[in-house]
């Protein structure tokens, strides 16, 4: 109300050195404040009813870096590489097959994401664990035989039960980002002379990239806490030896508490990874990359000089 | 049978159905080599679709089409056809450059790269080697200094000149043109047909298809005008243009001339 409106309203007006910034009261948010107090004060009787709870707590610092514990941590995140390798390059081919035109894979794919999405995990690694049932020995000719019990170790139960399931999963997430892909893009590829295995390998699915990694960084996410279920087919992740030290130390609960504070850290640290990989496939569909976390606090602290790399 | 002729591009009775709808319903025409050829008339006439068929973009019903004497798409041994294999179809492509209306850059490379992609990927050709060529050739378009640019910071009429770089860098024997400024802002329409001039004073056997009557009356050789699936009329750009001979014709022109 106090800025001087008339000054720059006419054509005929000239403002002397730019127009004059308005400086208005702000509009107060009363709802902001009370909602704050709200939430401070759940938050502190969430607090104050575990610290009142009968918990150890005291037993949470002293095994937090215990070898068991680190060994299982480990262990969890081998796990997750693996199977999420193993997911994504099934999710891939599966992806293709299913888009593919000929009808016998593109059967193949829709029957294997119905079988492995239709069931649940769980049931999926204790078939895997038990298939000794059905196959007594395993026998690939000159390579390798043996007994199917002690071919199929925890190890190997695992990674097939949660990287076979999830690769039912990336392919439907990658079906989706070949699909958003523009067909001008292949046809323009064509029109070059490229074959279909070049085109999808240097054009398509470079660009399916942007819209695969989001969903893909969610999926890894997942898959690290999916891991914990493992335990059911006596492997030893993060979860399964917190389980182990809770029962011989009679503090379970705390140990609970302590896999998922480690859960908790792993997953924050992933989404860092996140960040940085969308970034990097989202070049050239946007005039400029997002400024990284650290380039924004240079900004900021040095408001001068343009952060490196960034394209203007 | 094609020995005598030395058309670059021939179409025999070309029909072309997508489901119930005929959209070629028998074109006859040839391009000879070295020609600026035209194709212009009202949108769903089938021009486009017919460019497409020359590169096996889009498969020929009935008829027959061929490029620089050879069948497209087909293999033709006595009286029977075989459909060539994705390969051989690619390999036909080489040489035959295509531009389109939404420019199609590839836009997670930069135009240099867009321009090397194909010769390194389809023809072996050396990264060094490709790019040095890449450079010239977006020299020749007037743009060697985005080379380093993605096609999101480029222009509409800087993307469609990378473009026809992009579709230079296979040496093709002929382009093809898909109303290449159709999409672009008025004032940048200039620059893509100065190129394309250019291109055509080179000796290079061009179809267009275009809405620029300017450009086809003052750099094209022939002209051909479609409507309905059908060839209307043709002959010399400005004799179709200036004393069109028939009532569509006439009409089509008095619209957008």
């Amino acid at each position: 109300m106090t800025a001087d409106v008339n000054k720059t309203a006419g054509p005929d007006a000239t403002p002397p050195a730019g127009p004059e910034a308005i400086k208005a009261v702000p509009v107060r948010h009363p709802g902001r404040y009370v909602s704050a107090a709200v939430a401070l004060f759940l938050l502190g009787s969430v607090i104050y009813a575990f610290a009142q709870g009968k918990i150890n707590w005291g037993a949470i610092p002293e095994y937090f870096f215990d070898d068991r514990i680190i060994d299982g941590v480990l262990n969890t995140l081998l796990l997750t590489v693996l199977s999420m390798v193993i997911g994504i390059a099934g999710g891939v081919l599966l992806a293709v097959m299913r888009l593919s035109k000929n009808p016998v894979t593109s059967s193949i794919a829709w029957f294997y994401i119905w079988f492995f999405r239709g069931t649940p995990v769980l049931v999926q690694l204790f078939v895997w664990f038990n298939l000794g049932l059905v196959f007594e020995y395993i026998n690939m000719g000159p390579f390798y035989k043996d007994y199917w019990s002690s071919f199929m170790t925890p190890l190997l139960a695992a990674l097939l039960g949660l990287g076979l399931n999830e690769a039912a999963y990336m392919a439907e997430i990658c079906r989706a980002g070949l699909l958003s892909v523009d067909e001008g893009q292949t046809e323009a590829s064509h029109a070059l002379g490229m074959s279909h295995t070049k085109t999808l390998r240097r054009i398509v699915i470079p660009q399916a990239m942007r819209v695969i990694v989001p969903p893909t960084g969610n999926e890894v996410i997942n898959m690290l806490k999916t891991t914990s279920l493992v335990s059911a087919v006596q492997f030893y992740d993060l979860f399964k030896e917190a389980q182990d030290i809770g029962q011989n130390a009679g503090s379970p609960v705390e140990m609970y508490f302590l896999a998922a504070a480690w859960y908790l850290i792993m997953t924050s640290i992933l989404s860092v990874g996140q960040y940085y990989v969308e970034r990097h496939y989202a070049r050239g569909s946007s005039r400029s990359l997002p400024p990284t976390p650290l380039q924004r606090l240079r900004a900021a602290v040095l408001p001068t000089r343009r952060p490196k790399g960034v394209a203007v | 049978m094609n020995q005598s002729s030395p058309a670059m591009v021939k179409a025999e009775g070309v029909h072309k159905s997508f489901g119930p709808v005929e959209v070629l319903k028998g074109i006859d025409l040839e391009v000879k080599s070295g020609e600026v050829f035209c194709l212009i008339g009202p949108s769903g006439s089938g021009k486009s679709t017919f460019l497409r068929c020359i590169n096996h973009l889009e498969k020929v019903n009935a008829g027959r089409l061929y490029v620089d004497g050879e069948l497209v798409g087909y293999r033709q041994k006595g009286d029977k056809l075989y459909e060539l294999k994705d390969g051989e179809v690619a390999r036909k492509r080489r040489d035959i450059g295509m531009v389109f209306q939404r420019f199609n850059l590839f836009p997670h490379m930069t135009a240099v790269e867009n321009v090397m992609e194909a010769p390194v990927q389809v023809k072996g050709v050396s990264k060094a080697q490709a790019r040095e060529r890449a450079g010239q050739l977006l020299e020749r378009v007037g743009l060697a200094d985005k080379a380093k640019n993605y096609p999101s910071q480029l222009s509409g009429g800087q993307q469609q000149r990378v473009a026809i770089a992009r579709a230079l860098a296979m040496d093709p024997k002929l382009m093809l043109f898909d109303e290449p400024t159709s999409a672009l802002d008025p004032e940048l329409v200039g620059d893509v047909l100065d190129v394309m001039r250019d291109l055509a004073e080179s000796g290079m056997t061009m179809v267009v298809v275009t809405h620029e009557m300017g450009f086809a009356r003052e750099v094209g050789d022939s002209l051909v005008f479609m409507d309905g699936g059908v060839v209307v009329e043709s002959g010399l750009p400005r004799d179709v243009l200036t004393d069109p001979q028939h009532e569509r014709t006439k009409s089509f022109l008095s619209k957008v001339l």
